[in-house]
C-alpha cells in the first residue's frame, strides 16, 4: 500500500465531549458501517464503557476517504491511562482536538494535547456541538487557536450529532495530516499501543508498524520483555476483524499472538521478526506501576474463590491491574489490588460487582509508599497495616496537578490545595475567563476525596488532571484503630502527621456510632505507635432480655433466640466485639459520606 | 414413666381484645362456652391418660378464663384433677365475691391477676377495661374469700409511661402484699393494632427501658421480693409461713418439664414431641365432639434443641443450672469470656459443675443465651 495514501490519527477529547458519536458519524459517513448495522457509538465494546460514557480500552478502527485508509485510533479519555493516551499517540502522525463548544476545554484535554504536540503530532483543532443552543464555537475556537498556535479560521466547527461538518473533518486530515513515513526495507518493528484479550485466540495486539513488513505465520518477539510467539493473523479492523496477509510501514492494524496472557505483552514494547531481528526497540517503553492499592474483600467469606476467579478473568484483558492474597483479621480473606488511579479501581469494582455479581467490601484507597527501615533497605508498602513502626523515612508519591475553572474560582481551589500540602507551581489565563492552576500534589491527598471536594468547592466547573512526578519525603505516620483494644487491620492508614489527630477522632466517632453497644465497656481508640490519641466508648447495653416467657410455647421464643445467634454469625468478631458488615462500610465509606 | 405433672388449660374468652394482646383469644361468644368445655373434657379425656395419677399444677390461662360463663367454668373446675398448685388467670373487673367463691369451692387456690397498671390513662392506652380500683377491689375480694397466693401481672413501658409513673404503679402494687409479682417490659408485636398506633412512640423511649427495668428489680427486691426468674418475683419461704411461692406451673415450663396443654392454641411438650393445637375454635369444638383430636402443629425436639431450651429457660432463672443438662449446646469459649466479663459464675458442687448468671448478667439474658450456644451444623 503506498503510504501516500494512509492518515493515521487519534481523536483527543473530554469525557461528553463527543468523540464516540463523531467517531460514529466518521464510520456511518464512510460505508464502514451501514445506518442499520450501526450501533450507538461502535467503538466503546464493553457494557460498561457504554454507560459511563467513557473509553476504557483503546482500538484502532480503518476507514476509506477520497480514496485514502484513515486509521482512527481511539485513546482513553481518563488520567489513569496517560500512559496508554501516549503510545496510541505515538502511534499517529496527527490528532483532532475535539472541545464541546459549550463547554470549553478541559483539564485532561489540555494535558493530552501537550502530550500530542510533544510528540510532533499535526494537530486539527475541532469544536463540537455548535448545534447546541448554549454553544459558543467564537469562544471555543478561541481557545482551541491560541493553545495550538492557529489562527481561529482553522478551527473546524461540526455538530456530530447532526452530521454539520463531519465531512470537512474527513478532508483536513487527508489535508493537514501527514502521510506515515517508515522504512519498508529495514528490519521490521512495530510498536504495540493496545492490547485485547480473545477467549479463543487468546492476547490481540494491536500495533502500528513503524519499520519494514510483517507476515502471516512469521515468528515475532515482543523486543522488551523478550516474549516469543507467532503471528497466527495480522489484519485490519473495519471495524470488524478482516484479515490480510501483511502488515507494512505505516500501517495499523492487529496481530492475533495466541498468548494466554496479557501481562506478557505490554503496551510500548515493540514486536519484531525473529526472522531478520531489529536492533533496537522503539523508543518510549515504560512498566507502568500501579499506584494506587486497596483491599477487596468478598462480603460474605464463602465467595472468596468466585472473587478470586473473577479477579483472574479481568486481569486477562486489564494488564495494569495487579492483586494478590490479603488475609485481614477484621474482614476475611480477600486481595490486596494494585491500580493505575482512582478510576482504574472504580472500573474495576464495577465490573467485579457487575459482570461477576459479587458484593464487596473495599478498604479505603492507599498509595505506594517507599519506607527506608533503620539500616537502610528500602520497601515498598501498599497496604498501611503493613508500614514498620520504627523508620528513617518514608516517601510518598507525588503528581503534577493541573486544575481548569472559571477565574472565580481560583481561591477555593488554591485553598484546597494549600490544605492537601500542594506546592504552588504556576498559574495561566488559558481565555479571559478560564484558568489552568498546576500544582504539586501528594496522590495520597488525592486519593482521599480530593477530587469530590474540587467539585463541591468549584460547583463542579473545575477539571482536574494529574501525572505522576516521583517520590518525595513526608512527615507521614501510621494511624492505627482499635477496638476492644484489638488493632484493626483493614482500618489502619497512613496520612500526614498534621492531620493524624482529626481522622483519628473522625474514624472513631464514626466507629462508636456504628458499632452495637455490647454486653461490656467497649473502648474505640485511634493510635499512633502506642500512643493514644482519641478515644471514645461504646457503654455496654444494660438490659437485653426476651420479654414474657411463659406459656408453653417456647418455640417462638427459641427460634427469637436462633436468630439473635443468627445475627451475630454475620457479624465481624475484633477483640472479642462483634462488628456488623454495616459498621465497616459506613467507616470506609466516610470519604464519600463527607461529601454529601 | 410417672407420668406428666403439669396441665394447662386454655380459656380464649374474652369481653374485648386488648391491642398489644397476642394470645389466642375469642370475643363475646357466650353461647360457645358450654361447647367448648364439652371439648376441653373430651380432649381431656382423649389425652389423660399421660397424666401423673397425681398432678403437682394445673394452669387456667387465655383469654380470659373468669370472663367464662359462671356455671361452665365451675363444671370445669370440678371436672379437672387435683393438684397441688391450682392457678387461674383473672382480669380484675371479672372478680366479685361470687367469681371468689366459685374458685375457692373449684379448688383454685392460686390467682394471677391482669393488673397491668394503677395509671387510668395508661390502662385506657393498653385498652384494659378495669380500673385502678378494680384492681384492689379484686385483691381484697380474693383474699376475703380465702385465697392467700395471689400474683399480680404489671407491665412497664407502656408508651407515655414515665419513671415517675412506673415509681407510682410499683409503690401502688407494693401497698396491696402479692405474694407473688409478674413484671413484663410491653411488648409490641409487629402487626398488632397495638403497634401500628404507639411503634413510634415505643421506638422513642426504647432506651429508657432499660433503666425501667432496672427500677423495677431493683424496687421489688428492697421490698424483699425474690428475683426468681427475669420477669418474676415472689415473697420469700420467711414471710410466707415457710412456703415456696414461686408459681410451680411456670417453673415448670422453665426447668424444661414436660407438660399437658387443653384447648385451642394450647401447647404440650411430652417426651420430646411438642404439638400445639389450631387456634380454631369451631374446628377444635367439632373434631372434639367426633370424639376425633384436633388438629395440631407437631415439632419433633432433637436433643440438641431441647438442651438448648434448657439452658435459654434454665438461665433465666436465680437457681443454677446444672452444666450437665446443657453441655451438648454450650461454647465453652464463650462461657470462660462470659464468666471474666462478670456476666455469669461457674460454681462447682457435689452433683458437677453449675451455671448462673450474675446479677448484670440476668439484666443481659438473652444476649448472653445467644453467645454461650453453639449450634452443631
Amino acid at each position: 500500500m503506498e503510504l501516500e495514501r494512509i492518515r493515521n490519527f487519534a481523536i483527543i477529547a473530554h469525557i461528553d465531549h463527543g468523540k464516540s458519536t463523531f467517531a460514529d458519524r466518521i464510520l456511518e459517513l464512510t460505508g464502514a458501517v451501514s445506518e442499520r448495522e450501526m450501533r450507538e457509538q461502535m467503538l466503546d465494546s464493553m457494557e460498561l464503557e457504554r454507560e459511563r460514557g467513557i473509553t476504557i480500552k483503546a482500538q484502532a478502527v480503518r476507514v476509506r476517504w477520497r480514496d485514502h485508509f484513515l486509521n482512527l485510533i481511539d485513546t482513553p479519555g481518563h488520567v489513569d491511562f496517560s500512559y496508554e493516551v501516549s503510545r496510541s499517540l505515538q502511534a499517529c502522525e496527527g490528532a483532532l482536538l475535539l472541545v464541546d463548544a459549550s463547554q470549553g476545554i478541559e483539564a485532561q484535554t489540555l494535558a493530552n494535547a501537550y502530550l500530542a504536540l510533544d510528540n510532533d503530532l499535526e494537530i486539527v483543532p475541532v469544536a463540537n456541538k455548535i448545534d447546541l443552543p448554549q454553544a459558543d464555537p467564537e469562544a471555543a475556537a478561541a481557545e482551541l487557536a491560541q493553545l495550538v498556535g492557529e489562527s481561529p479560521e482553522r478551527v473546524l466547527r461540526i455538530s456530530a450529532k447532526t452530521g454539520t461538518g463531519v465531512t470537512d473533518v474527513l478532508d483536513a486530515i487527508i489535508e493537514r495530516i501527514p502521510p506515515p513515513s517508515g522504512d519498508l526495507a529495514a528490519p521490521a518493528r512495530a510498536l504495540v499501543f493496545d492490547s485485547s484479550y480473545d477467549q479463543y485466540r487468546g492476547v490481540v495486539a494491536f500495533v502500528r508498524v513503524v519499520d519494514g513488513r510483517f507476515e502471516t505465520r512469521e515468528p515475532l518477539r515482543a523486543m522488551v520483555q523478550g516474549t516469543a510467539f507467532e503471528a497466527e493473523e495480522l489484519g485490519v479492523m473495519s471495524p470488524a476483524r478482516e484479515p490480510v496477509a501483511s502488515l507494512g510501514a505505516g500501517e495499523v492494524g492487529y496481530v492475533v499472538t495466541g498468548l494466554k496472557d496479557v501481562s506478557r505483552l505490554r503496551v510500548g514494547d515493540t514486536l519484531t521478526s525473529r526472522r531478520r531481528p531489529a536492533v533496537e526497540p522503539l523508543p518510549g517503553y515504560k512498566d507502568v506501576k500501579p499506584m494506587v492499592f486497596a483491599g477487596i474483600f468478598p462480603t460474605d467469606s464463602d465467595e472468596y474463590p468466585e472473587l478470586r476467579d473473577a479477579l483472574e478473568r479481568l486481569k486477562l484483558n486489564d494488564g495494569s491491574l495487579s492483586y494478590e492474597p490479603e488475609t485481614s483479621q477484621a474482614l476475611g480473606f480477600g486481595f490486596r489490588c494494585g491500580f493505575l488511579g482512582l478510576l482504574h479501581m472504580e472500573i474495576v469494582r464495577e465490573r467485579l460487582e457487575r459482570e461477576f455479581d459479587l458484593d464487596l467490601l473495599i478498604t479505603a484507597p492507599t498509595v505506594a509508599y517507599r519506607a527506608t527501615r533503620r539500616g537502610g533497605d528500602v520497601i515498598e508498602v501498599h497496604n498501611p497495616a503493613e508500614m514498620p513502626v520504627e523508620l528513617d523515612l518514608v516517601e510518598e508519591p507525588y503528581v503534577k496537578a493541573s486544575v481548569i475553572v472559571p477565574k472565580d474560582f481560583v481561591g477555593p481551589v488554591m485553598e484546597l490545595a494549600n490544605e492537601r500540602r500542594g506546592i504552588f507551581d504556576h498559574l495561566e489565563y488559558l481565555s479571559e475567563e478560564r484558568v489552568l492552576l498546576s500544582y504539586a500534589l501528594p496522590l495520597g491527598e488525592i486519593v482521599y476525596d480530593f477530587y469530590d471536594q474540587l467539585k463541591s468547592r468549584t460547583r463542579g466547573y473545575a477539571s482536574f488532571d494529574y501525572d505522576l512526578s516521583g517520590f518525595q519525603p513526608g512527615d507521614l505516620t501510621r494511624v492505627d484503630i482499635l477496638v476492644g483494644g484489638e488493632q484493626v487491620d483493614a482500618l489502619s492508614l497512613i496520612v500526614h502527621r498534621d492531620a493524624a489527630y482529626d481522622r483519628g477522632r473522625q474514624l472513631v466517632e464514626r466507629l462508636r456510632k456504628e458499632i452495637p453497644r455490647q454486653m461490656f465497656d467497649v473502648p474505640v481508640q485511634a493510635a499512633i505507635g502506642s500512643r493514644v490519641i482519641a478515644r471514645e466508648t461504646i457503654k455496654a447495653r444494660r438490659k437485653d432480655v426476651l420479654a414474657k416467657c411463659y406459656g408453653g410455647d417456647i418455640s417462638r421464643k427459641r427460634k427469637l433466640l436462633e436468630k439473635q445467634k443468627k445475627g451475630k454469625k454475620r457479624m465481624k468478631q475484633v477483640g472479642g466485639v462483634e462488628v456488623p458488615q454495616e459498621a465497616f462500610l459506613a467507616v470506609l465509606n466516610l470519604d464519600t459520606e463527607r461529601k454529601r | 414413666m410417672s407420668g406428666v405433672r403439669h396441665l394447662y388449660v386454655h380459656l380464649p374468652f374474652c369481653a374485648n381484645r386488648c391491642g398489644y394482646c397476642d394470645f389466642v383469644t375469642v370475643v363475646g361468644r357466650q353461647a360457645q362456652h358450654r361447647g367448648y368445655v364439652d371439648a376441653l373434657l373430651a380432649e381431656l379425656a382423649l389425652e389423660g391418660r399421660v397424666l401423673a395419677d397425681r398432678l403437682q399444677t394445673v394452669f387456667l390461662g387465655g383469654g380470659t378464663p373468669t370472663f367464662t360463663a359462671p356455671e361452665e367454668l365451675a363444671r370445669l373446675l370440678a371436672r379437672l384433677p387435683d393438684a397441688d398448685e391450682l392457678t387461674v388467670e383473672a382480669n380484675p373487673e371479672t372478680v366479685t365475691p361470687e367469681l371468689a367463691r366459685l374458685l375457692v369451692e373449684g379448688g383454685v387456690n392460686r390467682v394471677s391477676l391482669g393488673a397491668q397498671s394503677f395509671q387510668p390513662h395508661l390502662l385506657e392506652v393498653l385498652e384494659r377495661r378495669a380500673q385502678p380500683d378494680d384492681v384492689r377491689r379484686a385483691v381484697y375480694l380474693l383474699r376475703d374469700a380465702g385465697l392467700d397466693n395471689i400474683s399480680l401481672d404489671l407491665v412497664y413501658g407502656i408508651p407515655g409511661q414515665s419513671p415517675a409513673e412506673l415509681g407510682a404503679d410499683l409503690a401502688d402494687a407494693l401497698t396491696l402484699e402479692p405474694q407473688h409479682l409478674s413484671y413484663y417490659e410491653l411488648e409490641a408485636k409487629p402487626g398488632t393494632r397495638f403497634t401500628r398506633a404507639h411503634g413510634h412512640e415505643l421506638e422513642r423511649q426504647a432506651e429508657a427501658m432499660e433503666g425501667y427495668f432496672e427500677a423495677v428489680v431493683d424496687t421489688l427486691t428492697a421490698a424483699g421480693y425474690r428475683w426468681y426468674e427475669t420477669a418474676n418475683f415472689c415473697v420469700t419461704p420467711g414471710r410466707a409461713r415457710g412456703r415456696d411461692l414461686r408459681a410451680h406451673h411456670n417453673l415448670a415450663y422453665w426447668q424444661g418439664r414436660d407438660y399437658l396443654g387443653l384447648g385451642i392454641g394450647a401447647v404440650s411438650t411430652v417426651a420430646g414431641v411438642r404439638r400445639r393445637n389450631l387456634a380454631g375454635l369451631a374446628a377444635y369444638v367439632a373434631a372434639l365432639s367426633r370424639g376425633a383430636a384436633p388438629r395440631r402443629e407437631v415439632e419433633v425436639l432433637d436433643e440438641q434443641t431441647r438442651a438448648f431450651e434448657r439452658l435459654m429457660l434454665g438461665l433465666r432463672l436465680d437457681d443454677p443450672l446444672p452444666v450437665h443438662d446443657v453441655e451438648s449446646c454450650l461454647d465453652s469459649a464463650a462461657l470462660e469470656r462470659l464468666a471474666a466479663g462478670g456476666l455469669l459464675e461457674l460454681s462447682r458442687n457435689g452433683a458437677g459443675d453449675e451455671l448462673r448468671l450474675t446479677r448484670r448478667g440476668r439484666f443481659l439474658g438473652g444476649a448472653v443465651t445467644a453467645e454461650l450456644v453453639e449450634f452443631a451444623v
